[in-house]
């Protein structure tokens, strides 16, 4: 493991340490450095600190591990690789993902999942084990978001979710009693054919942070998909 | 703003920029002030307060821009801070620009009608090549003159703010940026790490700090322009760009604010002033009218008093709406109160330790002031968050 110590250094002398080290590395003192490892494809990354907005920018098959919160837009336009947080993320995670996966132990900010899309075998997958924030998977276009509401008690996601979602899945672990969906999306309570589909991952999820998969998934959980008859018009101007 | 404005702007810095290629000299003097240019800007905003209202300095809120160095662009900075005149808590602390001496003599004699002037004299600045071209920079520290008040018929507070507008609108080359009591604004052209230094904030001792560093896309660059903008003791930093700013301002106009700069920062201290001090609303009725819910969200409320509540204010002041990206922090006496747009389409965090609380664009600066900063989170978009200094603390 290379130990690449950020304190004092600006996010391009960072990411040129970075992109020149030879194996695996150890980022230490990060303190908001942004785009750390963007575009990176080949390998591991642990972060010790608070990495700077646009973490794993455009990342390409490498993979981030943050020990702390992550700012804003964690996985702006990422294609593949993964990038696990073991806090927080801020706003727009998941800005336009493609490809990959990002899974979050505590909550996420506005905008979780804005314009997610996917391609044939390219799905990205977003799980968040707290709460989101509102606007969940605007204009979601693809690729699957998992909100699993495990800190309890709060609302597992805020207003407006699903705005604008013309693609992919969202599953809520919760009834979404009170939660509003727009009219062009169809909210139904998960069956175990739909569960089947994110048994694996959220497998993997729990191995990860340490939770019970069993509890996770033997819970109620709504799915959510657009609705190809009722298709997104507008929410801000008619035109 | 007007659309004609925004590509009038536009042009005229495309070629701004190629004529200063080459003279850049010349420049200087072609350039606009601000307010005779409409520019938008992005940027980033820090706050700190002792709840038991323990001093200090501006050092830590200095250094917590560092982090933050690349949402500026280098144009503007600035900072507020609170509690730091205690010898001169009873008068308004002026702090005013002036282009030249002569300006600064009219100004003296215009206060002197108006104010005793008890204590007046040139803030000290550090030279530093990070900060050039400076104004004349100066502090009065005032009160008004009973007599004047009185054949005015007005309150104090209204007596001061009127004055702060005849100055910032018929005197040219004077500007107050700064016109509370036992607080005070410090802002520049540059990046706030080095603004924090020209102005030597290490040596003030305040309970409440807030900072902002200024990223318009291309600037004018007069130094009236950089955040905090203030009137009496409210400051503003604001980090975006509101798209209701001519619909704002047509109405704060019509109660005698005067917005001079073309900067929606401006428009929303004098918002915020209005609902306040003027109409008496609390600092949460001021937030739910400005970034108030849409009318689905007000609809779905389950808590009948609060839904009217809102019904209310959004009926009484729909022109004070504020619409578009913003996070903001209001700094006022004893207190801070940060608030996000509706939509929340800007970042910010609060976190604590201790008596302090902290509030920030990002994280980062936050751990810069407290690298141990508690219960880190990100309220709603229109979920003010208010902290005072606790009761009984004179501040």
């Amino acid at each position: 493991m290379i130990n690449i110590d950020a304190s004092r250094l600006d996010h391009k002398t960072v990411n040129d340490l970075l992109r020149n080290a030879n194996g695996d590395c150890t980022v230490t003192g990060c303190c908001g450095q942004r785009f750390i490892a963007a575009g990176l494809s080949d390998k591991r990354v642990a972060i010790e600190g608070v990495p700077g907005n646009a973490l794993g920018a455009y990342l390409n098959g490498a993979s981030i591990t943050v020990n702390s919160n992550a700012q804003d837009a964690v996985g702006d336009t990422m294609n593949n690789g993964s990038i696990i947080v073991r806090g927080n993320v801020g706003d727009a995670a998941g800005y336009a993902m493609r490809g990959g996966k990002i899974m979050v132990k505590g909550n996420a900010g506005y905008r979780a999942g804005i314009h997610m899309k996917q391609y044939r075998e390219k799905i990205p997958v977003m799980i968040i084990g707290g709460s989101a924030g509102s606007f969940l998977g605007e204009y979601q276009a693809g690729g699957i978001i998992i909100v699993l509401g495990l800190d309890g008690g709060k609302r597992i996601v805020g207003n407006f979710p699903c705005t604008g979602m013309h693609g992919g899945k969202m599953f809520l672990r919760s009834d979404c009693a009170g939660i509003k969906f727009p009219q062009q999306v169809t909210a139904r309570r998960a069956l175990d054919g739909d569960l089947n589909e994110i048994r694996g991952l959220l497998s993997e999820y729990c191995r990860i942070f340490g939770f019970d998969f069993e509890g996770v998934i033997s819970s109620v959980f709504t799915v959510v998909t657009p609705d190809g008859n009722n298709p997104y018009k507008q929410m801000y101007v008619a035109n | 703003m007007s659309k004609g404005v925004h590509f009038d702007a536009r042009g005229l810095c495309t070629k701004m920029n190629a004529f200063s290629a080459f003279y850049p000299e010349r420049l200087k003097r072609f350039m606009k002030k601000e307010g005779q240019i409409r520019i938008p800007s992005g940027c980033a905003i820090a706050a700190v307060i002792s709840r038991d209202g323990k001093k200090m300095t501006g050092e830590s809120i200095t250094e917590a821009m560092r982090p933050m160095h690349d949402r500026s662009n280098g144009l503007g900075g600035g900072f507020a801070a609170y509690g730091i005149y205690p010898q001169y808590r009873d008068f308004y602390a002026f702090h005013m620009f002036f282009d030249s001496r002569d300006t600064r003599k009219q100004c003296e004699s215009f206060l002197a009608e108006r104010f005793e002037i008890v204590h007046s004299e040139i803030i000290p600045t550090r030279k530093i090549p990070a900060i050039t071209d400076e104004p004349i920079i100066w502090r009065y520290f005032v009160a008004p003159l009973k007599s004047a008040v009185s054949s005015m018929q007005v309150d104090e507070k209204e007596f001061v703010a009127r004055a702060v507008m005849k100055i910032n609108t018929g005197l040219k080359g004077a500007y107050i940026f700064s016109s509370g009591k036992n607080m005070g604004a410090f802002k520049a052209v540059g990046y706030p790490e080095d603004v924090g230094l020209f102005y030597r904030l290490d040596e003030y001792e305040g309970y409440s700090w807030t900072a902002h560093g200024r990223y318009p896309t291309n600037t004018p660059g007069w130094w009236g322009g950089a955040h905090p903008f203030t009137l009496l003791d409210y400051s503003v930093v604001h980090n975006g760009e509101i798209s209701s700013y001519d619909a704002n301002r047509r109405f704060i106009e019509m109660f005698g604010y005067k917005c001079t700069l073309q900067t929606d920062t401006e428009v929303i201290t004098y918002i915020l002033d209005y609902l306040v001090r003027v109409q008496g609303l609390t600092l949460g009725e001021a937030a739910s009218v400005i970034a108030a819910p849409f009318w689905s969200t007000i609809e779905s409320k389950t808590d009948l008093e609060d839904k009217l509540k809102h019904i209310y204010l959004r009926t009484v002041f729909p022109s004070l709406l504020v619409t578009g990206p913003f996070s903001i922090v209001l700094g006022f006496t004893g207190g801070l109160m940060a608030l996000n747009d509706r939509l929340k389409l800007r970042s910010m965090v609060v976190g604590e330790k201790g008596d302090r609380v902290y509030v920030s664009s990002e994280e980062a600066a936050i751990r810069v002031m407290e690298p141990d900063a508690e219960n880190i989170y990100a309220p709603a978009g229109g979920e003010p968050v208010i902290i005072k200094v606790k009761d009984g603390v004179r501040v």
